[in-house]
């Protein structure tokens, strides 16, 4: 570590742009253990509490005139329960609660980490992969649980012909275990990069020359990141959706 | 100039890697140009299909991720 940030000071930018992306403890110095508090935990928590205000708080009252706090919470309630209707369809339905955490959760930890200086949680892989690999595991265990060993007929494609389907077989397993793994980086990774690209634009802004331009550039990425933190949730939300539809209905 | 010929070799591989995104840019811009040209002669089915528009782009998006994924795995993992 020592001898790479050394690198990065002699040939790399003055600010290293992965830099806001590493892990620091709360308190004091010294390794990170699986308990110790760091600032993912503060951000998590920070989360967690911002959607028991949303969420308890805002519709405590039921107004049926509702109040701002009250139709951003119903807006966000209406807009996952259609979308797991409508993707997952009508069965779908029992599992809404869980799906509606996810895009709580990511969408809260997104937006929280475009407040400048603070730490966005969802672009650490660690905390996506436990995510995508919850939905991985609960989808795949539910669909065994429902369907039994008919289940497989998800990799056995009975529309095919019979010589193609052994290959097709081979090509329906490949891409259903890389789903986790697609599933928790593009989050993390479209998360990481947004971030990094401002502060590269920052990195440029030390030069006076260029700082007019960095700063347009800087602004623009602002905008963009707002919208791929609601776009991400989103697809992380759909694809939960889609695993899940494949899981109630598994015949091709 | 100093470093090694690992490190030039890291960072030029992470360069290439960087190519596989505009792969994901081709992806995407087909995904969206074939929506809107399909929205625009029925506006009336499109509002149903976004959902799969962000599934089609989210497919897309991730294998150029994943190149990125590479990079970042050449310049500081390896």
């Amino acid at each position: 570590m020592a001898a790479e940030a050394d690198m990065m000071e002699a040939s790399g930018p003055a600010i290293d742009p992965m830099y806001q992306f590493t892990l620091k403890p709360l308190f004091g110095e010294g390794p990170i253990h699986w308990y110790t508090p760091t600032n993912a935990t503060l951000w998590m928590g920070i989360a967690v509490l911002a959607i028991i205000g949303l969420l308890v708080f805002g519709t405590r009252r039921r107004a049926i005139v509702p109040s701002h706090t009250q139709s951003v919470a119903e807006l966000a309630y209406g807009f996952v329960y259609q979308m797991v209707r409508d993707v997952a369809g009508k069965e779908g339905v029992k599992y809404f609660p869980y799906i509606m955490t996810l895009f709580i959760f990511i969408i809260f930890t997104n937006f929280l980490g475009l407040i400048p200086m603070s730490f966005s949680v969802t672009s650490q892989i660690a905390v996506t992969a436990v995510l995508a690999v919850l939905v991985f595991v609960s989808v795949t265990l539910l669909g065994f649980y429902l369907h039994g060993v008919k289940f497989l007929g998800l990799f056995w494609v009975s529309q095919a012909p019979l010589a193609l389907r052994p290959v097709l077989a081979i090509i329906e397993i490949i891409s259903y275990f890389v789903r986790p793994v697609s599933h928790s980086i593009r989050l993390a990774g479209n998360v990481m990069a947004g971030h990094a690209v401002i502060e590269v634009f920052a990195s440029f802004a030390a030069s006076a020359l260029i700082a007019p331009i960095a700063m347009v550039g800087i602004v623009a990425m602002f905008g963009m990141d707002v919208l791929v933190a609601f776009i991400q949730a989103y697809v992380f939300t759909i694809l939960t959706c889609v695993y899940l539809k494949d899981a109630l209905h598994p015949s091709h | 100039m100093e470093g090694s010929i690992v490190e030039m070799g890291k960072l030029i591989g992470a360069g290439i890697a960087t190519i596989g995104m505009g792969g994901a840019a081709i992806g995407v811009g087909t995904i969206v140009g074939n929506f809107l040209s399909g929205a625009l002669r029925n506006p009336a089915a499109a509002a149903s299909q976004t959902a799969m528009l962000f599934i089609g782009i989210a497919f897309a998006e991730a294998f150029g991720i994943f190149s990125f994924l590479v990079a970042l795995l050449l310049m500081f993992a390896l």
